[in-house]
Formats: structure tokens, sequence, C-alpha cells
């Protein structure tokens, strides 16, 4: 790459050559008018194969009954999209389902994943010795991914050897059926969520802390506020870009958990923790019905589109 | 590629570039440490430590000692029975080719993701070109569409490039997201001009300045998306279980969930093939820890 773009840019010469050594045509850096666009191709190859042409083909999938095995894939115009909502349809109850499923999850996991990390965000963002470490402790867990704490957790939280019970039972608490019954069962992923993820919100709060001034805490103190007051007064107010940013984050990121529930639930008990995203991605991807799936994700995608709106919207508003 | 305080405060100033370390040491002056935020402090960490220890000595339990009622934390007899089946007796479960399937994989995406945005970042930051706002704006537009959308699509682009199955699969797709180019974009946005300026005077063109001059002086902000994109790759879960599927193909997150079905109660097995997992990204962690803290935390900042 570096061989093409080198000899294309010397390569071209005239004026362009004359004017090298005096000013600027294309801005901050000089060069012929194909120069940006050498810069930009290797990049643009990619993300218009693999973001801009599936944008694309994504919708048209959805309006054919699109099997990968198969050779025909009729044509079927919205019937995949009006399929999820017809209450006689076969994708309607997994579908909704899931829906259900993921909506609970965002709902049980959001506020503890916003104010969780908040709480060691404050902790963390005094200083003490030892500080860089207990950070990077708190964050470890997220560079581990879910795979790992996945098969870690659902070992830990097993019914009848699990090492959680067996902390239960040592302190004279009763075992739990932590995988395999409701409401527990969600409890378990969300606490593996937080568990997981914790240091991750907490990190970008510490940015967001790091940036209100001494000052202000100064002023607050000298006016007779309280630690309380002033983090009610100062902290808070001073977090709210970062604060908008996690909220919605964080939404997003529940809204498509997959790997808790692949590998710790296995969608149960019966179905109810099979998210949006393992009832898409099986339907699409291990039964190869691409076309309803497909349908599904970008009903999927609208939904948390106008949660997003509706979530910036109400957050803007407040002040 | 310490990890003591000093070190790290001088990083993160180096890469933010604000004065947060300043203002946070002067503020923090007057706390005093309470003996009971040290033991919050203490028991919030082995919250977090424990787990991983206990999933690491149970690697070396025997089946029944993994079962028992109630759970032993330190292993009994010792033993290398569940790497030894992991390594040696599994044709299967490749555990030692996933790890070098994995290792490979996210090498490559991590290197290619830096060259091409950063390439890409610098002639959106620094040069002029007809479409320039929109083209940004389009990239930009795509970092809030949900990546579901792209995985049945993408998998009939690779199936029709024969990658399905392939490290390729896993490699490229995730290499054209969004965030490395406006990552880039923003770092070059706030390098001094004056260095490109003078090495411009010294006759040097576009592809030199950047490779010369630009590049070498964007350390920091090159080694943070190398280390954010090495592990989102090395973590990445959901697409890989489906698009590759021989045993010898797979990378290690979608091979671990593979052992799960295999040995559903044999779990110091499955214990061992995720410490297996989680050692090296840790080890790596320690030494690179700044690197991806700054990182995550310029996202909300900019975001």
């Amino acid at each position: 790459m570096s061989a093409t773009t080198t000899s294309g840019t010397v390569a071209r010469s005239g004026p362009a050559t004359l004017s090298r050594k005096k000013e600027s045509r294309f801005g901050g850096v000089y060069g012929s008018w194909a120069t940006p666009y050498l810069f930009l191709l290797p990049y643009l190859i990619l993300f218009i194969t693999f973001v801009i042409i599936p944008a694309v083909f994504g919708i048209w999938m959805s309006l054919h009954n699109w099997d990968f095995l198969l050779p025909g894939k009729p044509f079927v115009g919205l019937e995949n999209y009006t399929a999820l909502f017809d209450s006689s349809s076969v994708q309607f109850e997994p579908f909704w389902d899931s829906i259900r499923a993921t909506a609970i999850f965002v709902v049980a996991s959001v506020p503890f994943l916003i104010v969780l990390p908040l709480g060691l965000a404050v902790l963390l963002n005094r200083k003490f010795p030892g500080r860089t470490f207990f950070r990077a402790t708190f964050f470890a867990p997220f560079v581990l991914g879910v795979a790992v704490i996945g098969l870690m957790w659902r070992y830990l939280l097993d019914p009848s050897f699990g090492a959680v019970n067996g902390l239960l039972n040592a302190v004279g608490l009763p075992s739990v059926n932590w995988i395999t019954e409701q409401p527990w069962a969600w409890i378990s992923l969300v606490g593996v969520t937080i568990w997981w993820t914790i240091g991750f919100n907490a990190i970008i709060y510490l940015a967001g802390l790091g940036d209100i001034s001494a000052e202000q805490y100064e002023a607050a103190e000298l006016d007779g506020a309280s630690k309380w007051q002033q983090f009610r007064n100062v902290t808070v107010p001073g977090l709210r870009p970062v604060m908008i940013f996690v909220i919605t984050t964080t939404i997003l990121a529940s809204a498509n958990m997959f790997g808790q529930s692949y590998l710790i639930t296995q969608g149960a008990p019966g179905t109810s923790t099979r998210t949006a995203i393992i009832e898409i991605t099986e339907r699409g991807l291990s039964q190869y019905r691409m076309g309803e799936a497909a349908a599904m994700s970008y009903v999927l995608a609208v939904f948390l589109g106008l949660i997003a709106i509706l979530n910036f919207y109400l957050l803007r508003e407040k002040k | 590629m310490t990890t003591t305080p000093t070190t790290n405060a001088t990083g993160s100033t180096a890469v933010s570039g604000d004065g947060t370390a300043t203002s946070k040491r002067r503020r923090g002056k007057r706390q005093r440490t309470h003996p009971l935020f040290w033991v919050g402090l203490a028991l919030l960490s082995l919250v977090i430590i424990l787990p991983l220890l206990y999933m690491l000595l149970t690697a070396f339990k025997s089946v029944q000692e993994s079962q028992t009622v109630p759970p032993t934390f330190w292993p009994g007899e010792p033993s290398l029975r569940a790497f030894q089946t992991l390594f040696f007796t599994d044709a299967d479960s490749p555990v030692l080719r996933w790890l070098a399937n994995s290792l490979i994989a996210a090498t490559f995406h991590a290197a290619l993701v830096v060259v091409i945005c950063s390439m890409a970042g610098y002639a959106l930051a620094r040069m002029e070109f007809p479409f320039k706002k929109t083209l940004f704006g389009i990239i930009i537009a795509t970092l809030f569409l949900p990546p579901f959308i792209f995985m049945m699509p993408n998998f009939e682009i690779l199936n029709a490039f024969g990658w399905l199955d392939t490290l390729l699969a896993i490699i490229l797709p995730g290499a054209a997201g969004a965030f490395g180019v406006f990552f880039m974009r923003q770092f070059f946005s706030t390098f001094p001009v004056a260095l490109e300026e003078s090495a411009r005077i010294d006759g040097a063109g576009p592809w030199k300045t950047f490779t010369s001059i630009v590049l070498p002086n964007s350390r920091a902000a090159l080694v943070t998306l190398t280390v954010l994109s090495f592990l989102a790759n090395w973590n990445d879960f959901v697409f890989p279980i489906y698009v590759l599927f021989s045993p010898e193909r797979l990378t290690l997150p979608v091979g671990l969930s593979k052992l799960q079905g295999a040995y559903t109660v044999d779990y110091p097995v499955i214990m061992a093939g995720a410490a297996l997992a989680a050692i090296p990204v840790l080890i790596l962690f320690v030494f690179v820890q700044r690197y991806v803290i700054e990182g995550v935390a310029s996202s909300g900042i900019k975001g």
C-alpha cells in the first residue's frame, strides 16, 4: 500500500510539483488532488464492503424468503415484517418473547450499571496510594471478554455445587437455583453483567470527575456545603454530559446482551432469558432463515433508535 | 512499561492532553483516607479477584473435587490432568490451535485497523477534498447503527468471497468499524501543524510527512487504538460463533463455548480453558492498562 501511495503522489508532476515548495493547496497537508483519496482508499474499501453494502443489502434480504442453503430466494415483499406483528405467524411469539426478555434485562440492569460504577468512580477519584492498581483491578474483568466470564460464572452459580451457593450455605443461608428458576436467573445475569462491566463505566465517570475543577468544590465548601451537597450540586451537574453518554451506551449495550444468556442460562428457564440477539442470530445464522432474521434485526434497530432519541430528549429537557 | 502510579499519571496527561491529573491531585491532597475506605476497597477487590482465582484453582482439581459440597477453595491434590486433557488427548478441541488462531486474528486485525484508520483519519483531519464533510458524516453516522443489523448481510458477503470458516471472516468486517477512524481523526486534529509545515519546507511529500513526522509523534494514540482493537477482536464472540465451523479454525472464545457442550460436568477442563484464555489478556493488560483505560476514558469525554 505504501509503495503505491508514494509513487502515486510523487509521479504526479507538472503544476503540483511546481507549487510544492511554496503553499498548501489542500489545507494542512500538501499533495495532489488524489492524495486524500489514496489515504482514504484502504479504509473505504473495507467500509464500503462490510458497512455500506450490507446496510442496504440487509434490507433487500429482509424482503425475501432468504434461506442461505436454498438456491431459490423468492421475493416476499414486507411479509417478514408484517409477520412480526401478526399473532398467528410462526415468528410472532419467539420474537416478542425475546424482545420482552431483552426489555426485562435492560430495565433490570441499566440502573445498577449507571449508579454502581458512579459510586466506584467517586471512591477511586480520591488520591491514595495504589490508586492505579485498584483502578486496573476493577477494570480487569472487562478485558476478559464474555466467553471467559460466562463459563466461569456458569460454574460459580451451579445450583448443586457452585461456589456462590457454597458461600451462602457457609453463612447459614439456603441454596438458590441461580440459573434454573426466575427471578434468580435474571438476578444472576444482571449480577454477572455488573461484575463484568463495572470498571468500564467507572473509568468513563472518572474521566468526567477529573474535568470538574477543584475550584468548584472549594467554592461549595466555603459556602458550607456538606459532602453530600457537594456531590448533589457540583459532581452530578458536572457529570451531566458524561452521564448522557453512559446512559445511552449502557442501554444499547444491555439491549445487545447475548453471551451471558448464551453461556450461563442458555435461555432457560424455559425461554425466559432468550434475548433478542440470541433469537436473531439463531434464526438467521443457525437455522439460516436469514430474511426473517434480517427483518427482526431492523425492527429491533428501530426500537433502539427510538429509545436512544427519547432518552437523549429526556436528558436534554431537564436542563 | 511499568505500573507505578507516577508513570501512569504522566502517561495519562500525555494522552488526554488536558490538566485533569493536576486538578485531581490538588483536590486529592486535602482528603484523608478513612480506615473504612480501605476496608471497603479491599472487600470490593476481593469480589473481583476471588472468582478469577477460584477459576484458576479449579483447573488443578479433579472432577470429583470440583463437585464437592461444600466446595473447596485450594485443590486438595493439585493435578495437571485438566490441562493434559485439553492439550493432548482431545482431537476435537485443539486448544493450542485456538490460542494461535486468536493471537493471529487479533494481531492482524489490530495492525490492519491501525494502518487504515490512521491513514483515513489523517486525510479527514488534515486534507481538503470535495464532499469531505459528507464522507465524515456518513462514517460517523454508522457508529450509531447497531452491529446486529450487519450480521445477516455480512454472512452472505463473506460467503461470496469464500471467507466463511477462515480467520478473514473475523479479521476484516470488524476493521470496517468507524470508531478507529473517528479516534485517529480527533487525535490528528489536535496535532501541532507546525511540525508538518517544517517537514513540508524540507521538501517532504504528504506520505513522507505522515510516516516520518506525524506517526512517530502519535505513539500514544496508535498504541491505544492497537490495544483496544486487539482486545475487541480477542474477545469477539457473537459473530465468530456463526462464521467459524471447523474445530481447527475456531478462536478461543468460540472454542470455549464448544468445550462447555463437550465437557458438561468436567469443570476443571472448562476452567482450564477459560484460564488459558484469560491469562494472556491479563498479562497484556498489566503492561498496557494505562492505554486501555485512557482510550475508554476519552470515549466518554468525546461522546
